[in-house]
């Protein structure tokens, strides 16, 4: 009695943002990353371990990266070729960044956005991440108790970064395997009209996660009259502008609005970073680029509270000031991630498995709703700890990105080599051989010649937890890869 | 509907104040010894400038911490991945080892208990969001550091009441401040969630004595609230008395592991002691688990960047090189805090009696025109615009008493410091001093002619003086 009293005092001392869960992380989904921390993946030491899929990251030019490290000396502040420069940078603390970070950032956003348009450097703001700049965008564009449309599926840290600390709400829009997961004007007018709070803006993820689609030129321009009409404001998160991949195009907000002569541009605001399209997550590299002057003014003071290390200012200015480097390693990357993708795709071709027609990102949108017990979240839960347990791939359940049909998960593929895909797709291939021969037995017993894969899938799961909204990203919590964790 | 929101529209960033104002002059006017002999010196800038050869050193001897080696093998890659929010194990190490080493060993900290973040700055704002709901309150002796309206405030909606310190008795935090705060604060219908006290003082420069923390565990112990001691310039105590961390006062009156410790939280960086604002290295010290947990959550809005976080990993656990740079580094800030004191006692000009920090509490009480703060704002423009130095005026800093300055000495160079020195001295002796400020001229004059002479010979030397800089 008296420890209870306590414990509720305590929660009382806190905050109610500390006290409460609005970080997300206390999901049933934890259980992928628990059971990879627990058992992870390693082609020697444990090749019956987890096998990590759920994690969205650029793994596949990291050699080209740390070859321009060594090679460059001089963009380290800390080396006899830089030390000269050390203290110089380690005093800067000037939250417009260094020029020539700004400058280099600029060129490489136009770069990855094949030149078409020209962004201007002094409207690049930093922030901590993607994470930093999503939050702070809300902080500049809502009010507590005001809200931003988003398309479903979408990347599940939105809820934690848009809402915990802003106190902004997000009001989905809900998008069909029917055509796609094409996010249409209809739907967008009726979670605007049916919303329950007032609605600031829209925030479109393209190239999208959890899809990997991109959206066409007409799509953006229909997004942009939307909004503009409707006097809120568009975000246009492009972290994953440089992961198109084979004939996938990626046309930026930036782009379509050059095309749109009476926009209202103080509504379009761009996230950034160079975590996906670089692979470099770890150097917390976000940018705010808006075409808002006082969304830029206020949103630079805001970055304070998470400015880029000035030690990484400078390596990236160095390294993208280096257009050989970057034409090459964009174009390496690229094709090693068209590569890793037909590999997967093709895979999955021959076992059956469906997944969504897309040419950008780190995954895939892999269709499982063939195999659910009944069409519905309990199902798709049940397959996925099955998925996770049994087969030993974390991959991210579909319920957990606020899709709106049960059966979809998210597959990444850039965060391993080969091998580690080959095993994959080996341990898939024997699930699915699982399920057939399951499946044939029942089908001899019911007399009956008839492939299917569905209902004789039984799952003796005790544990039938019912999905919660909200899960943690595959971002900062995420333990190292044991790769990492041995060389760190 | 107001197309952004009230956040921007406001101004509870706090930028408005003239102590950002004077930054604005420095930088259109900024001072420099060949380049701009007659611009403003930026006396308002709190960066310890020191001690960087000591760390370029180290650098020179350790090339592979400084190339991101382990054991002859690049080890970027695995760096450039590392996201997690929990941090570089050996990074929280060499920091809670660090920071006991700040207090003598006489305290040991516990690596799980650290939270990192993006800088003080971040450090401060998570803890006020894992501690106060908009609208709570949080008391501050006043003066205090003008960035706390930002940090504390802005996005967060908590509000700061002033704990009213006077020159009376040295600007020392007393019992009845303390209630007369909370009182106000309860006028005011606000909640009351703690108290937040910068240890060493910004902008005071004094270490606070172990009355006054007894005084405040009492404090938060009898109200049931929270207690955050920022120890940014712990690193900067130069001369007795030392520094008595609250973490000490806590294991003295044996309160550790109660409740009270639960409550009380450290606040660290390394911008101020090793002089690398630019890194952004903040970090939360907190005896509560929940806080722990949720302030690390946080932290993922401004993690510390990775590379930073292995190099600095390399330089704290190198115990040879902590025990020597804090010991010249003391001995640094101490010979250029002199400078400055006495560079104000030749212009008639006291200063309140500290022993740490990188600034000195000048006491122009006795140049206003009147006892108030717009003589106060003149005085200080008067200074901005016609000696030429950007100080900060104490209303920025809520003190409640005019007159008051706060002045940086450890961002710029010995011969800097004298420019400014002689400066102020012919402008506190009035206009009679115009035909010296003549000859002054033309021996500062000759005076550059013989630096860079001097400059372009040294320039063939590795080796510079610290103070040179």
């Amino acid at each position: 009695m008296v420890a209870l009293t306590a414990e509720k005092q305590d929660h009382n001392l806190l905050s109610r943002m500390a006290a409460g869960d609005g970080h997300g992380e206390n999901s049933a989904y934890f259980d992928g990353w628990k059971a990879y921390e627990e058992n992870p993946f390693h082609p020697i030491d444990r090749p019956d371990g987890v096998i990590q899929m759920g994690l969205a990251e650029n793994q596949l030019c990291g050699d080209l990266m740390r070859k321009w490290v060594l090679e460059h000396p001089e963009a380290s502040i800390c080396t006899a070729e830089g030390v000269n420069q050390f203290s110089d940078i380690a005093i800067f603390q000037d939250y417009h960044g260094l020029p020539e970070f700004r400058q280099a950032v600029a060129k490489f956003m136009e770069k990855t956005r094949n030149n078409k348009v020209k962004f201007d450097p002094d409207r690049i703001v930093m922030s901590g991440g993607a994470t930093g700049a999503h939050e702070t965008v809300a902080f500049c564009l809502a009010n507590p108790g005001d809200g931003f449309l988003v398309p479903t599926p979408y990347y599940p840290g939105f809820d934690r970064d848009l809402r915990w600390r802003t106190g902004v709400n997000l009001v989905p829009v809900t998008c069909h395997s029917s055509n796609g997961f094409k996010i249409t004007v209809e739907a967008l007018d009726a979670a605007y009209e049916n919303a329950r709070v007032p609605v600031k803006g829209l925030l479109i993820t393209n190239p999208s996660n959890p899809l990997g689609t991109t959206l066409d030129r007409d799509c953006l321009k229909s997004l942009v009259k939307f909004t503009n009409d409707k006097g809120i404001h568009l975000i246009a998160d492009e972290i994953y502008a440089a992961t198109t991949f084979g004939e996938s195009e990626f046309i930026s907000v930036a782009e379509v609005i050059e095309e749109i002569p009476d926009c209202n541009r103080d509504l379009i605001h761009i996230v950034y970073s160079l975590s996906k399209d670089m692979g470099l997550p770890g150097l917390r590299i976000g940018i705010i680029y808006s075409y808002n002057n006082r969304v830029v003014q206020i949103a630079r003071k805001m970055s304070s509270f998470g400015l880029v290390s000035s030690q990484t200012q400078h390596l990236i200015a160095k390294m993208l000031s280096d257009k050989d480097f970057v034409d090459e390693f964009i174009r390496k990357s690229k094709l090693r991630l068209a590569e890793r993708h037909a590999e997967l795709t093709t895979g999955l071709d021959g076992l059956g498995i469906g997944w969504l027609k897309a040419g950008a990102g780190l995954f895939i949108w892999m269709d499982l709703r063939n195999l659910l017990k009944t069409a519905t979240f309990d199902s798709e839960m049940e397959l996925w700890r099955v998925i996770v347990h049994k087969v030993k791939l974390n991959v991210s359940p579909g319920g957990s990105c606020h899709c709106h049909e049960p059966g979809w998960f998210r597959v990444c593929f850039a965060n391993m080599d080969h091998q580690t895909m080959e095993t994959a797709l080996e341990r898939i291939r024997v699930f699915t051989s699982q399920i057939e021969e399951e499946s044939l037995k029942l089908t001899k017993q019911m007399a009956k010649k008839k492939k299917c894969w569905q209902s004789s899938l039984r799952l003796s799961f005790k544990d039938t937890r019912r999905f919660e909204e909200g899960f943690f990203s595959p971002h900062s919590p995420v333990p190292p890869s044991p790769l990492v964790r041995a060389q760190i | 509907m107001g197309l952004l929101s009230r956040k921007v529209t406001c101004n509870a960033h706090g930028q408005d104040s003239s102590y950002f104002l004077g930054w604005e002059e420095y930088e259109k006017n900024p001072y420099d010894n060949i380049k701009n002999p007659d611009g403003i010196i930026q006396m308002g800038l709190a960066e310890n400038q020191l001690s960087f050869d000591l760390i370029e050193a180290w650098l020179v001897k350790n090339p592979e911490a400084a190339n991101f080696e382990r054991e002859g093998q690049s080890i970027f890659r695995e760096l450039a991945l590392f996201q997690d929010y929990h941090g570089l194990p050996s990074f929280k190490k060499a920091m809670a080892d660090f920071m006991s080493e700040n207090r003598g060993n006489r305290v040991s900290f516990d690596p799980r208990k650290l939270v990192l973040t993006a800088g003080a700055t971040s450090a401060n704002e998570t803890l006020m969001f894992c501690l106060a709901d908009p609208g709570d309150a949080f008391l501050l002796p006043t003066p205090y550091y003008p960035g706390f309206d930002r940090d504390l405030k802005w996005r967060t909606g908590a509000e700061i009441v002033p704990i009213q310190c006077t020159s009376a008795n040295g600007f020392r935090i007393t019992k009845s401040a303390l209630e007369e705060a909370y009182e106000q604060a309860q006028k005011l219908n606000l909640k009351v969630k703690g108290v937040l006290i910068t240890n060493p003082s910004n902008p005071l420069g004094t270490t606070t004595t172990r009355t006054e923390l007894n005084h405040l565990l009492d404090f938060v112990s009898r109200k049931n609230i929270h207690l955050i001691s920022d120890e940014i310039y712990s690193g900067t105590v130069f001369t007795s008395p030392g520094f008595i961390s609250v973490m000490e006062v806590l294991k003295e009156k044996k309160l550790e592991n109660t409740d009270v410790s639960k409550r009380v939280h450290i606040v660290y960086s390394l911008s101020k002691d090793l002089g690398l604002p630019g890194f952004r290295v903040g970090v939360i010290y907190s005896n509560d688990d929940i806080v722990v947990d949720a302030a690390t959550k946080m932290s993922s809005f401004g993690l510390i960047s990775s590379q930073t976080q292995y190099l600095l990993s390399a330089l704290l656990s190198d115990k040879n090189f902590t025990k020597n740079y804090l010991k010249e580094n003391q001995i640094r800030l101490k010979k250029r805090h002199m400078k400055l004191v006495s560079g104000l006692e030749a212009a008639g000009i006291k200063c309140l009696k500290s022993n740490a920090g990188l600034f000195c509490w000048v006491d122009m009480r006795h140049l206003l025109s009147s006892n108030t703060f717009e003589a106060e704002i003149e005085l200080w423009k008067k200074i901005v615009y016609e000696v030429k130095l950007n100080i900060s005026p104490g209303s920025s800093c809520h003190c409640n008493e005019p007159g008051w300055f706060r002045v940086c000495f450890a961002n710029m160079s010995e011969e800097t410091l004298k420019v400014a020195m002689n400066r102020l001295k012919m402008f506190v002796d009035g206009p009679s001093s115009s035909t010296r400020s003549q000859s002054e001229h033309q021996r500062l004059k000759s005076l550059r002619k013989m630096k860079v002479s001097n400059w372009v010979f040294r320039l063939s030397f590795q080796d510079r003086e610290p103070e040179e800089r």
